[in-house]
């Protein structure tokens, strides 16, 4: 035990953004215990104010780097809401499918790059090129593959060219959606010797447990381990979905002091978001890999032990892969359309109208909600965004006070290491999160 | 010669330029065969004040961040902006077409005031210290990045074009996207991204920065050519940062 101690932790390394960490202990009692958000506010919902819906999506890809196909899918969802523009069956199979190649690579990222280290007892992923480099190539490998399938039907890896309102500007040929079938069937030895490797350690993933509020995106029309469509649930409310228009309601956002992100709660002091959310809801409709992954892990429904979030992630990416082979088939059989911006359709969804609408993408850390209202020249009145970090920054914290007392008799270093593996294992995106706001929309 | 210590620091922004240094995948190994990567907070967890090369993204929107970055540049021999955020202000710079203490309040509404929420006017890397080198883009060229750092390795000057993104997109044969009712910006931004935009079917947006020289005679007659007018090609231009160079357009 310590009588005293003292960390801080500031700017914890290896995650997305700016985050600290702080804990003091005086004459054995915790004075203060802390996750704090430091990250430069960057005020999106201000900036976005009388832009065009056609530049909307430039603008909040911006938002994050990681996770800016889901920020722009969000946004266009929202906006195609708002003003009334339909999407092509065909559009919306291949904006998912542009999300999957999203999610595995921020998985992997997270994975392999960010937390990896953390097991290895390595400060970062460059020492273990010498110590694993089977291991390390593969991660690499499998992240390059994730890009390069971003790439192909985003135009750029990152901040993608491809998403308009109403549609898409074009889409892959269908010879380069079986050579991407076929890469995607290739890296499923790599995928398991990832596993192999995360499942060595695994015994070094802390036995911690605290029961919270898991909350996600579910789909029941027609039941699907859903990113992109459906409403909010949570586990708390046995299954029901709450419509996205009534994401305020659910995600009850307010400003702490101690972190220029806000926090956000539902029906307890603090909920969660993220891989292990979506698996804690929709367990049953992940694919057959992806549930024998979870089965080697010992990873079950209602597991209430956040460090099993990078498990979650690793379950997902089976899923991820094997249900892509299986939408590729279905795009080839129906056959391809050329609905391309430059196939003469302009306006694919019809005449555009004022109005405000919301959409829900889960982004690979969480559901994220963006809000727009536009005028009848389709400028922009007011917007939101909630982002899935945000809503775990009060779980964090919760979590925090659960953790320490009870690893309070491990060594500084140890304890420290703990608290940062617990802050990573949430793969946190903290630039992301220093956006939301309470505005007032025109009524 | 020893390997440069090179340390790389965030700023105002969205991490999208490291995660392109990731991107590198199997050459990023290699590249730090060649380098002394000292400091990257979002990969490592090392620190350290002694640097040969300093990798800045971002763009400088506080005081401390302002004191900050006149630290590192003290400490670095040679200072790179990486990214539109950190070379013009990027996206960052849209805030300061709005009152400050109204974009606070929009964002924070009543908590607006509380001293952590604080914002300035966003400013790029170089309205705050001497840049050596900048990287453009939104987010940058993976291999651009190379390029530069291999040109430094070499005591070698980068080169970066100084033509439009058309000659790019035309050497590849794509139709003009003006003539499909888009509002490209092509004729005036620097190219060196490989048109990846237009070649998708996406307006050039302006992420790389004018060109020093824009033609903007040619850009008007373009505009006019297709019955636009020039305040809409104004809306699209200010999206990467309105003080990002010279034009009359």
């Amino acid at each position: 035990m310590h009588d005293n101690l003292n960390i801080n932790v500031h700017h914890i390394t290896r995650v997305e953004g700016h985050g600290n960490i702080v804990v003091n202990i005086n004459s054995g009692k915790i004075e203060k215990l802390q996750w704090q958000v430091p990250e430069a506010p960057r005020f999106f919902e201000a900036m976005v104010r009388g832009h065009n819906f056609q530049d909307i999506q430039i603008i909040v890809s911006r938002i994050c780097g990681i996770c800016s196909i889901t920020h722009s899918l969000a946004a266009t969802k929202a906006i195609e809401s708002a003003i009334g523009l339909k999407v092509s069956e065909q559009a919306d199979i291949v904006r998912i499918l542009m999300l999957y190649a999203e999610q595995l690579q921020s998985h992997v990222l997270h994975i392999g790059y960010l937390a990896a280290p953390d097991f290895f007892g390595a400060p970062s992923v460059v020492p273990l090129v010498a110590r694993a480099p089977d291991v390390v190539k593969t991660i690499v490998k499998v992240h390059r593959t994730a890009n390069e399938w971003a790439n192909l039907i985003g135009g750029r890896p990152t901040h993608p060219v491809t998403i308009i309102p109403g549609g898409l500007t074009r889409v892959p040929t269908a010879k380069q959606f079986k050579q991407l079938q076929q890469t995607l069937k290739d890296i499923i030895p790599d995928a398991k010797r990832i596993a192999e490797a995360v499942l060595s350690i695994a015994g070094n993933i802390p036995n911690f447990e605290r029961p919270t509020e898991y909350v996600s995106l579910k789909q029941t029309e027609p039941p699907t381990y859903t990113f992109y469509h459906g409403g909010i649930t949570s586990t708390d409310i046995k299954g029901a979905v709450v419509p996205i228009e009534k994401w305020h309601e659910t995600a009850n956002e307010y400003v702490v002091e101690q972190s220029t992100a806000k926090w956000a709660k539902w029906h307890r002091d603090a909920y969660a978001v993220g891989a292990l959310a979506r698996f804690n809801n929709n367990y049953e409709l992940l694919s057959p890999m992806a549930k024998d992954a979870a089965k080697t892990f010992g990873l079950v429904k209602g597991c209430c032990n956040p460090f099993m979030n990078t498990v979650a992630q690793l379950v997902e990416c089976f899923h991820i892969i094997e249900t892509t082979i299986g939408m590729i088939d279905g795009l080839l059989t129906k056959g391809l359309k050329d609905e391309s911006c430059l196939s003469g359709v302009r306006n694919p969804g019809g005449s555009i109208k004022a109005g405000r609408g919301a959409g829900a993408v889960e982004a690979p850390r969480g559901i994220l909600f963006h809000e727009y209202e536009f005028d009848k020249k389709g400028n922009c009145v007011a917007a939101d965004m909630c982002i899935p970090t945000n809503q775990n920054h009060a779980n964090i914290q919760k979590d925090f006070e659960k953790l320490l007392p009870e690893i309070l008799d491990q060594s500084q270093n140890d304890i420290r290491l703990k608290l940062e593996m617990l802050v990573r294992s949430y793969d946190p995106c903290i630039s992301c999160s220093t956006h939301f706001l309470d505005v007032k929309f025109v009524k | 010669m020893d390997r440069p210590r090179v340390a790389i620091f965030d700023f105002a922004c969205c991490e999208g330029c490291q995660l392109q240094i990731v991107n590198l995948e199997e050459e990023l190994l290699d590249l730090v065969d060649s380098i002394d990567v000292v400091e990257w907070r979002e990969a490592m967890t090392e620190t350290s004040h002694e640097y040969d090369i300093a990798l800045i993204e971002g763009s400088i929107t506080r005081a401390e961040d302002e004191k900050r970055l006149e630290v590192i540049r003290t400490r670095a021999k040679t200072l790179i902006a990486f990214g539109a955020c950190a070379t013009m202000g990027g996206v960052n710079m849209l805030k300061n077409n709005f009152d400050l203490a109204d974009v606070k309040k929009c964002v924070y509404g009543k908590s607006a005031n509380m001293p952590h929420l604080d914002t300035m006017e966003t400013k790029p890397v170089d309205a705050v210290v001497k840049v050596d080198y900048k990287i453009h883009g939104c987010p940058i060229d993976k291999n651009e990045f190379t390029y530069v750092v291999r040109c430094l390795l070499m005591g070698k000057k980068p080169e970066i074009p100084e033509f439009p993104v058309c000659v790019e997109c035309k050497a590849k044969g794509n139709p003009c996207l003006w003539d499909y009712g888009q509002v490209c910006l092509g004729p005036i931004i620097r190219a060196g991204c490989g048109s990846r935009c237009p070649s998708s079917g996406f307006r050039c947006f302006s992420c790389r920065g004018y060109i020093d020289n824009p033609n903007t005679t040619a850009a008007k007659d373009v505009i006019e050519k297709h019955g636009l007018s020039v305040e809409m090609l104004k809306s699209k231009m200010v999206l990467f940062g309105t003080g990002q160079g010279p034009t009359n357009a």
